[in-house]
């Protein structure tokens, strides 16, 4: 039971870190980003290529990773998404989903990394006990890892004048123009930011699922879930939904059925939003 | 003028198979109006409505299973198993619209994306009703069309390329009639602005629902037809990759336009059958393609030709002006 508690802790932790980095771009861009999910699978790869090309070690791979990733992304919302910015609302998801495709295809390329799955190995092996509960050292690294970066993030927006302007344009677009603010650069900034957090995500979680490359796809379903459920660009609501998601798959597996725990989430979606259409955590549109 | 070219191009696609030609070229033309009729069932939404469903290939998949389990292990005639696919799909796009309909724009693409997958996951798992798996194997070919393509001188290859024909020619007659008449309009109003055609006095919600239930239904009779005409369903034909593929088909062609998803299908399908090498490389292209059509062309094909009819006319207007000047 406890053991399931721990499980289900460091589950959440990893939907959150990704959850949130979509969520600040759709506060900020309005683009619900389907490449998330590429970014996301992307950020593992680049960890296993770090590992075994550079022989560096798991942080600072997972630093590489990050850092490779963010500039992916934030090259990514100048060439496409900022020339779209004006365009019907269904262009820069379609542009989007051409980015997703092609990730997954490059990736699963046989001359790139090919379609089997890649394995990196736990930087901590073995298993600690807490008070009768027996853990890998690895889920435990997940859950104080995705804590310290949400308290980062959260100090970030809330302390920071960089982080006040991502708030800022996320509210009203206009008027962070009009105060000044350079909303081409905090565009820039949020992808850059949304893109290291994937990778952070992925590479944590990396050692206990295996790297293929279509990880991108289930997890890009399932944070779109806690989005929506959470209320889009809402950056609470994503870090609640991300762990109410993690529960119910971790539970509904553990006392329903495993093939039941990838499909619980979706159900989840389509009761809260038969419901309550806008989210749980925002008003109205 | 141009209500002539519709026919006269449906008579002339008729006569080929009667040139007996390869049996190659017959199956590139029975895929390319199939996949066409999909691409037309999400014209009706993502064209005229503006709203992006990605669960689309989902609904093909419930039109193909029900027709493939209904012949298969209930016995049913096609004939009669591929109407109630059609009416199944539909049915299938009623449910979905009356709660994804309560969202709006973005998160409407994104719940219909998940619908797609759980639909796909069903048919994967459900053993017992769908092969799970394995898929469904050996559904038959529709009862009597074998005789009746021999009846007028054909293979069966034929046959198949003659029906694919005629249901692509129906969905082409049904799409256009909608386009013209009242719901069309009220479906371009939507397009325009839900709020604007709200106070215009649509039925925005119930429109959409109309608009859900016609895609779904071509959906459905795509899927109908793709049963009976491979013999062979799996899970994987279901999944988001088919309605991304799907997509980019009608992307190329032209947003709701008439002739778009024809003439995407046609190019982008013949253009992967024949360069071989490409097919290894398919996606790595294609993803760039649809980010660069939706950049610099998002009206596609038949969208460049209309710009061009209209450019033509306005450029002599403008000389005549000049020189009475």
């Amino acid at each position: 039971m406890l053991q399931q508690l721990f499980n289900a802790l460091a589950l959440g932790g990893v939907y959150a870190l990704v959850a949130l980095g979509l969520t600040l771009v759709y506060g900020v861009m309005r683009v619900p980003n389907f490449a998330h999910g590429g970014l996301y699978m992307l950020g593992a790869y680049l960890t296993y290529a770090a590992l075994t090309g550079l022989k560096v070690g798991y942080v600072p791979a997972l630093i590489l990773s990050a850092l490779g990733v963010a500039l992916l992304a934030a090259l990514m919302e100048r060439v496409i998404f900022h020339p779209l910015r004006n365009a019907p609302h269904v262009h820069p998801m379609i542009a989007a989903i051409g980015v997703l495709f092609f990730l997954e295809a490059l990736i699963s390329h046989p001359k790139v990394f090919g379609p089997d799955f890649k394995q990196i190995t736990e930087p901590l092996p073995g298993i600690v006990n807490l008070g009768g509960v027996t853990l890998t050292w690895q889920r435990l690294l997940i859950i104080a890892a995705s804590v310290l970066v949400m308290l980062g993030l959260n100090y970030f927006l809330k302390r920071t004048l960089t982080g006040a302007t991502i708030e800022a344009m996320s509210q009203n677009r206009e008027g962070a123009r009009l105060v000044g603010i350079n909303t081409n650069r905090v565009g820039m900034l949020t992808f850059a930011i949304s893109g290291a957090l994937a990778a952070v995500a992925a590479s944590l979680i990396a050692p206990i699922n295996a790297v293929t490359p279509s990880m991108g796809e289930v997890m890009n379903l399932k944070v779109f879930a806690i989005i929506i459920l959470g209320g889009m660009g809402s950056v609470p609501g994503a870090i609640v939904g991300a762990f109410l998601l993690a529960f119910t798959e971790v539970f509904g597996g553990f006392y329903i059925s495993l093939d039941f725990a990838d499909v619980i989430g979706f159900a989840m979606l389509v009761v809260v939003l038969a419901l309550r259409p806008q989210g749980l955590f925002r008003k109205g549109t | 003028m141009s209500r002539l070219i519709w026919p006269a191009l449906f008579v002339l696609a008729a006569v080929v198979p009667f040139l007996h030609p390869s049996g190659y070229l017959l199956d590139v033309g029975v895929n390319i109006m199939m996949w066409a009729v999909l691409a037309y069932g999400l014209n009706v939404m993502l064209g005229y409505t503006g709203l992006l469903p990605l669960a689309h290939a989902g609904f093909f998949g419930i039109g193909a299973y029900t027709t493939g389990i209904l012949t298969l292990k209930a016995g049913w005639s096609f004939w009669l198993a591929w109407p109630a696919g059609i009416a199944l799909a539909a049915l299938a796009g009623l449910l979905l619209g009356l709660v994804a309909f309560r969202t709006r724009g973005d998160a409407f693409s994104i719940f219909t994306l998940g619908v797609g997958v759980i639909i796909t996951l069903v048919i994967n798992k459900w053993d017992a009703l769908t092969g799970g798996n394995d898929g469904l194997n050996g559904i038959a070919p529709p009862a009597g069309l074998e005789e009746a393509s021999r009846a007028i001188g054909l293979k069966l290859s034929g046959g198949f390329y003659l029906l694919a024909l005629l249901t692509l020619a129906l969905t082409v007659l049904i799409v256009a009639r909608a386009r013209a008449s009242s719901f069309g309009l009220s479906l371009l109003a939507i397009r325009g602005g839900e709020d604007l055609a709200r106070s215009a006095g649509v039925n925005v919600y119930t429109h959409k629902l109309r608009a859900m239930m016609l895609s779904t239904a071509l959906a459905g009779l795509a899927g109908g037809l793709y049963a009976t005409y491979v013999g062979f369903l799996g899970s994987a034909v279901t999944g988001p990759t088919t309605t991304f593929t799907v997509l980019l088909y009608l992307l190329v062609g032209g947003l709701g336009t008439l002739a778009g998803p024809l003439l995407g299908t046609a190019l982008i399908y013949s253009l992967t059958q024949t360069l071989k090498g490409l097919q290894d490389y398919q996606y790595i292209v294609f993803g760039p393609l649809l980010v660069l059509l939706v950049m610099y062309a998002p009206h596609g094909l038949a969208g460049l030709w209309t710009r061009l009819r209209a450019n033509r006319p306005a450029r002599a207007a403008k000389t005549k002006e000049v020189s009475g000047a």
